[in-house]
């Protein structure tokens, strides 16, 4: 079960998640820094969908590599701190970023054609495959996990209020 | 060569490593929290990893919360930044040394 094109699928994900991490710590503009980090994240959506979580890759794609990555974007250019930085290094070093950027999203690419024609969901474990879908997942949430999904709204709205309390006071100060 | 679930764990301890290295050595805010981030995806690899072996859907269903919680996280966390640069004009967290503002 864990082995034929899966394996190609594992090797060239963790090739592309593990190089744009390096690269992510490694360039010296925060806003590049991000774009690797939405790499990162899309490597390891394939491998969910590997690992028979389909509906967890789409969430990491929609939540992670989309919302999330896309406030961090709008923070860094609202600071103008893309250039701002705490290793010292040379710059000008990074002219071989693109090389790299283009050779792991091409193996990304890669991954997905396999994925979609010889992979298929589910196919990198051992043991046998279970029913994963949304309907599947809502139950499981919603007949063991009521009392952490409720608690996970509260958290949600003090996050709310804790946001708008912070720009709330700013708003005081400047008036 | 067989795929196990020892490949997964290991990609899973290298990126939380690297996201380790890069709260540790970076200076810049805004990608500390980006490391904290690929932390939180790394132990989100594993608990995918571990629901595929022993066939069961707790793992996933507690990537959701990872999820939500780092959501909030995000939100909160960079609010907080925007409101220290706006008062310190600088995001360098060696910088950032005083709880007064």
């Amino acid at each position: 079960m864990g082995s034929g094109p899966v394996v190609y699928i594992f090797i060239l994900m963790a090739l592309v998640s593990i190089t744009s991490a390096i690269m992510m710590l490694r360039s010296h503009n925060a806003i590049h820094s991000a774009l690797w980090l939405v790499l990162n994240f899309s490597a390891i959506a394939v491998l969910y969908v590997v690992l028979n979580a389909p509906f967890i890759a789409m969430v990491q794609i929609t939540v992670y590599a989309g919302a999330i990555m896309v406030l961090f974007l709008f923070v860094i250019m609202l600071l103008g701190a893309e250039q701002l930085q705490g290793l010292t290094g040379a710059r000008g070093g990074e002219r071989y970023h693109k090389f790299v950027a283009f050779v792991l999203v091409a193996l990304l690419l890669v991954g997905f054609v396999i994925l979609l024609t010889k992979g298929g969901v589910g196919s990198g474990g051992e043991t046998a495959v279970v029913d994963s879908s949304p309907v599947a997942l809502g139950l499981r949430l919603f007949e063991g996990y009521v009392l952490p999904f409720e608690v996970t709204g509260v958290l949600l709205l003090a996050a709310i209020i804790g946001v708008a309390v912070f720009s709330r006071s700013k708003k005081k100060k400047k008036a | 060569m067989e795929l196990t679930i020892n490949w997964y764990i290991a990609l899973s301890a290298v990126l939380f490593s690297l996201g380790a290295l890069g709260v540790l050595t970076r200076r810049n805010a805004i990608i500390v929290f980006m490391s904290i981030e690929m932390m939180l995806n790394a132990a989100n690899l594993a608990f995918v990893a571990f629901a595929r072996q022993l066939g069961d859907l707790d793992g996933q269903v507690l990537v959701f919360f990872v999820i939500t919680v780092a959501a909030a996280e995000v939100a909160v966390g960079l609010a907080l930044i925007v409101t220290i640069f706006r008062s310190k004009k600088s995001i360098n967290i060696d910088e950032i040394n005083l709880m007064k503002g």
